[in-house]
């Protein structure tokens, strides 16, 4: 697995930053000057370091993509991790068992921008080779598959905020399908003012809390007031079981289901908001999926965004598992952390879901010590962790959900050779 | 400007698009760009482009499809400059 958060970039500084309860949001003055009524964001802190240790001067020059660029570290890492080979030669032949679906929301923006005011200016010969590859919504699966010589599916999904979730099941798909070997699958999402305008002006960001940045991001509290904008990549390799045991490979964890679908706008659904009926219609398609009954759930990783959205994200929970109280299982929101990373949020919170399963712990929830009473009537607050607790856990569900009334759903288990 | 002005200030910006810096390794007029720099084909153009800025000239359509080597990408600069 690989993931460039807001709150730290790489698994293992990414693991500690989670248990620690380590927020990745901070004030960003451009959105100051800007006007924005939001004026705190995640950031992943990617330095030209780091950057040097995964593209060369060249590439540099040339790939402005922030999300690219995120979505690139995330896939090599994920990649390395795997203990599949590292760097790919360019003579080789490409690896025919294995494809990428990695999701994008607006990983380009910037490159974007740039390019329109070069065509305005009658410029247009000036654009050079590499806008196209940056701006095309596939750029990151084309840079990925051209890093690592993938000769299988290669693409790019998108569907909002839930992109990152509905990666990873359309890879899983893809390997059931007896189709590839090796998915590398994820999703990233770019940053600025011109990536989250459009959020600030439907009054969706939180407003409140500009000079307390840490405390913005506040799922499952009363004084939620708006989700904090982020940005990053998250990453993994699926692989199928025989394939990664004859190798050897380093096993986090069995993907053993996953459902997509939508609310189609009704029944209360729109654009921006959920069916409800839509949302528990996946989360008993992913659990029919998994072959599991809703007891067997051990945690839930919410998609929670710090919005009126999470009580009834915890409504529906409860009434699709048909468990309440202290019945429900134990749920958290990274984005309490790392704030709502959009496109990449589905990767990223499944990495931090695979962690937790894999090293036997919940990270905090952090900025909800005031509980939403609303929440505080259908579950126990026992169930939200406020510190990282350690537990085992042998199943954990990821939910996300995205504009147009789209779910994503996703049921992880821990594995045991 | 004098030749060897115009072949360092080239060689300048055609170095940025080599990736394996050995090819740049006894480097001739005679040196293809695609050929023996192994340059993305692709890359051709922010060549191009990028010669145009330095030298603040411009390259025609037909000129930028023969800047293949080095002497060739010499001489049109060389004779943009005098024109």
């Amino acid at each position: 697995m690989g993931v460039v958060a807001p709150n730290a970039v790489g698994l293992d500084n990414f693991s500690t930053a989670i248990q620690n309860g380590k927020s990745g949001i901070r004030f960003l003055p451009e959105m100051e000057q800007l006007k924005f009524a939001c004026q705190v964001g995640g950031v992943p802190p990617v330095t030209p370091d780091l950057l040097g240790n995964y593209f060369s001067a060249l590439t540099l020059k040339q790939l402005k993509a922030h999300g690219i660029r995120f979505g690139c570290i995330a896939g090599i890492d994920a990649w390395k991790d795997a203990g599949l080979s590292y760097p790919v030669e360019k003579e080789s032949e490409p690896n025919w068992e294995a494809g990428c679906i990695f999701g994008a929301g607006m990983s380009g923006m910037s490159v974007i921008r740039s390019g329109i005011y070069m065509v305005d200016e009658g410029k247009v010969k000036r654009l050079g080779s590499s806008l196209i590859q940056q701006t095309m919504p596939s750029g990151i699966s084309a840079h990925l598959s051209g890093i690592l010589g993938l000769g299988n599916q290669v693409s790019t999904n998108a569907s909002a905020c839930s992109t990152g979730t509905e990666a990873i099941i359309m890879g899983l798909n893809r390997i059931r399908q007896g189709k590839a070997k090796i998915m590398l699958c994820g999703s990233c999402d770019s940053y600025g003012p011109y990536v989250w305008g459009g959020f600030d002006s439907m009054r969706v960001l939180c407003r409140k809390y500009n000079d307390s940045p840490t405390a913005a991001s506040r799922p499952l509290s009363e004084t939620a007031a708006g989700f904090v904008p982020g940005s990053g990549a998250g990453a993994m390799v699926l692989e199928d079981l025989d394939h990664a045991l004859e190798r050897g490979a380093k096993i986090y964890g069995e993907i053993i289901g996953g459902y997509t679908n939508s609310g189609g706008h009704r029944q209360g659904g729109t654009m921006t908001a959920p069916n409800p009926v839509g949302i528990q219609k996946c989360i008993q398609g992913a659990l029919a999926d998994a072959d599991i009954g809703p007891e067997e759930i051990d945690a839930i990783s919410g998609h929670l965004t710090s919005t009126m959205g999470d009580v009834l994200e915890i409504k529906n929970w409860s009434e699709a598992l048909n468990r309440k109280g202290n019945e429900f299982p134990k749920i958290n929101a990274l984005k309490s952390m790392i704030g709502h990373c959009l496109s990449a949020a589905g990767s990223i919170e499944s990495v931090a879901a695979i962690l937790q399963l894999a090293e036997g712990f919940l990270h905090p929830s952090i900025n909800c010590e005031d509980l939403h009473p609303e929440i505080a009537q259908v579950i126990d607050p026992d169930c939200i962790p406020q510190e990282k607790i350690a537990i085992p856990l042998n199943i954990i569900a990821k939910s996300s959900f995205g504009f147009g009334d789209v779910n994503s759903i996703l049921i992880f288990k821990s594995y045991k050779s | 400007m004098q030749e060897q002005e115009i072949i360092e200030k080239l060689t300048t910006v055609i170095k940025t698009y080599v990736e394996d810096k050995e090819a740049l390794d006894g480097i001739t007029p005679e040196t293809h760009l695609i050929n023996d720099l192994n340059i993305n084909s692709a890359h051709l153009v922010d060549i191009i482009l990028d010669t145009e800025e330095a030298f603040d000239i411009e390259i025609d359509d037909e000129s930028a499809e023969q800047m293949l080597t080095v002497k060739a990408a010499v001489d049109i600069v060389s004779s943009k400059l005098s024109s």
